[in-house]
């Protein structure tokens, strides 16, 4: 960690020297001016403090902020912001608790965001069925008064929250993706930015402290702090604001990962890394890329020597087939067959047959859906055949004997309208 | 400056009728599943006629063309 750059641009103040950044210790207003200072109104600079931030999405895709904002602010007008807090993803509550613990640095970065590429229209889009995220966000809108941000509420569909799949449902559509670039064509068919909530978080304070602040933790490459959500098999899961390059070697230890056997990356949209790869692991987009992984949405999950891998892999490629639009045929048809392979796997039948099938169809599948679901499934499954490759082998002679904890939740998706 | 002709398929729109390999084999299979592949997207000059048939032909109109001029740098 390097010291805090003194050298701070007229426009920024001085930012907290250390982590947390965003999470602090309550969620009203008074707190948040105390802690973080008013929003000013600030220089048009402002898209290019992005980018010297190096700030990427931490939705999961990653892609750089600073392009985002462009993308859109050069489009014609009038435009639209979305804050997407939906987290979908099964195994990851980061979103969820920044908005309950910081709901105002959220609604900052949405208002940022909205004065960047100067939209009018401002949304904020949450799952039904989190009471303490929807009182959260009440009391914050009525704390500062706001009467223009629409706060959308979506149904509990991991598809949903995939960027053109968010922009459908707020258009009044099912929620499924539509293949349309919203910096194209998004709400009301106009020009919109679709961020993740933790995004407008970081962006809220890169507004305030500026590039070299918002660089003063983090790594040249994976600059800034990164919320984990860590799950399974630890002592305490739970939501962890770290610093960009920490490592998840000494992260694991301290949530009290006992015997683990693997760790999920990213979530279901992630990769499986041993844990020996684990334990040398920089959690930064230049260390996981090491591993051919990436963060991802920042959920680490781990599973130990307990519980049935194999049972839980295939429980997630059926959540994975089930949560399927079912709009595009090598999606809807080849993830059914993909399952039917990886349930022989686990029956420890016809294993080399159905590990060729599910090489074929994984090559056949990529990147011919409207979004990228059936990629995300296959890479999901791809490593964890490779990583769990011995327990396969226990499964084909019939020897495996352990049962599935249930390490890794699949909660069906909502059904469709 | 010369221009492409790129061959666009929509997935979502796509049934799986498989018209458009029959027409265009030369640029177009089916997976196991009965939807298309396309072998490449860029089209040369003499497929054009085939290619606006499968076009044409595709009843939930998944397919188009576009035209791409290249400039060189």
């Amino acid at each position: 960690m390097t010291a805090v750059d003194v050298n701070i641009s007229p426009d920024h103040r001085i930012g907290p020297p250390a982590l947390p950044r965003l999470l602090g210790p309550d969620p009203t207003l008074a707190t948040h001016l105390a802690r973080y200072g008013p929003l000013t109104r600030q220089s048009s600079m402002l898209i290019d403090a992005v980018r010297a931030a190096g700030l990427t999405g931490r939705g999961g895709a990653r892609f750089p902020t600073a392009d985002k904002l462009a993308a859109v602010l050069h489009a014609p007008s009038p435009r639209v912001v979305v804050g997407n807090g939906t987290e979908g993803e099964p195994l990851s509550a980061k979103d969820k608790t920044l908005l309950v613990r910081s709901p105002h640095l959220v609604l900052d970065g949405l208002e940022i965001a909205a004065r960047i590429v100067g939209a009018r229209h401002r949304i904020l889009c949450v799952e039904r069925g989190n009471p303490a995220v929807h009182a959260a966000l009440a009391t914050a809108l009525a704390e500062r008064g706001d009467r223009h941000t629409d706060v959308v509420f979506t149904p509990r569909r991991y598809i949903t929250g995939q960027e053109t799949a968010l922009v459908d449902f707020i258009n009044r559509g099912p929620g499924r993706p539509t293949g349309e670039r919203p910096y194209e064509r998004g709400v009301d068919r106009r020009p919109t930015l679709v961020d993740n909530v933790e995004t407008l978080a970081h962006l809220a304070l890169i507004a305030r402290f500026g590039p070299s602040w918002f660089r003063s933790v983090g790594t040249p490459m994976s600059p800034g702090s990164l919320l984990v959500t860590v799950a399974g098999a630890v002592q305490d899961p739970g939501v962890f604001e770290l610093p960009g390059g920490a490592s998840l070697d000494g992260l694991l230890h301290g949530v009290g990962a006992r015997r683990p056997r693997a760790v999920l990356l990213g979530g279901y949209y992630g990769q499986w890394i041993s844990a020996e790869a684990a334990a040398v692991t920089a959690l930064s987009a230049e260390g996981t890329h090491d591993h051919g992984t990436s963060l991802g949405c920042g959920v680490v999950a781990v599973v130990d020597h307990d519980s049935c891998a194999v049972a839980e892999f295939t429980r997630v490629i059926r959540w994975f087939a089930a949560s399927s639009a079912g709009q595009c045929g090598a999606c809807a048809w080849g993830l059914r067959d993909i399952v039917s392979a990886t349930e022989a796997l686990q029956a420890g039948r016809s294993v080399p047959e159905a590990a060729s099938d599910i090489a074929r169809w994984a090559s056949r599948i990529r990147g011919r859906g409207a979004c990228r679901l059936p990629d995300g499934a296959i890479d999901f499954l791809e490593s964890g055949l490779r990583v769990f490759a011995p327990e396969i082998d226990e499964h084909r002679r019939g020897r495996c004997t352990r049962p599935d904890r249930r390490l890794l939740s699949t909660p069906r998706p909502e059904p469709w309208a | 400056m010369s221009a492409t002709t790129r061959l666009i398929l929509d997935p979502i729109a796509c049934d799986g009728h498989g018209i458009c390999a029959e027409l265009l084999p030369e640029v177009i299979t089916l997976d196991e599943w009965g939807f298309p592949m396309l072998a490449a997207s860029d089209i040369p000059d003499e497929l054009l006629p085939a290619v606006r048939r499968a076009v044409t032909n595709c009843p939930t109109l998944a397919l188009r063309l576009t035209r791409w001029e290249d400039e060189r740098r």
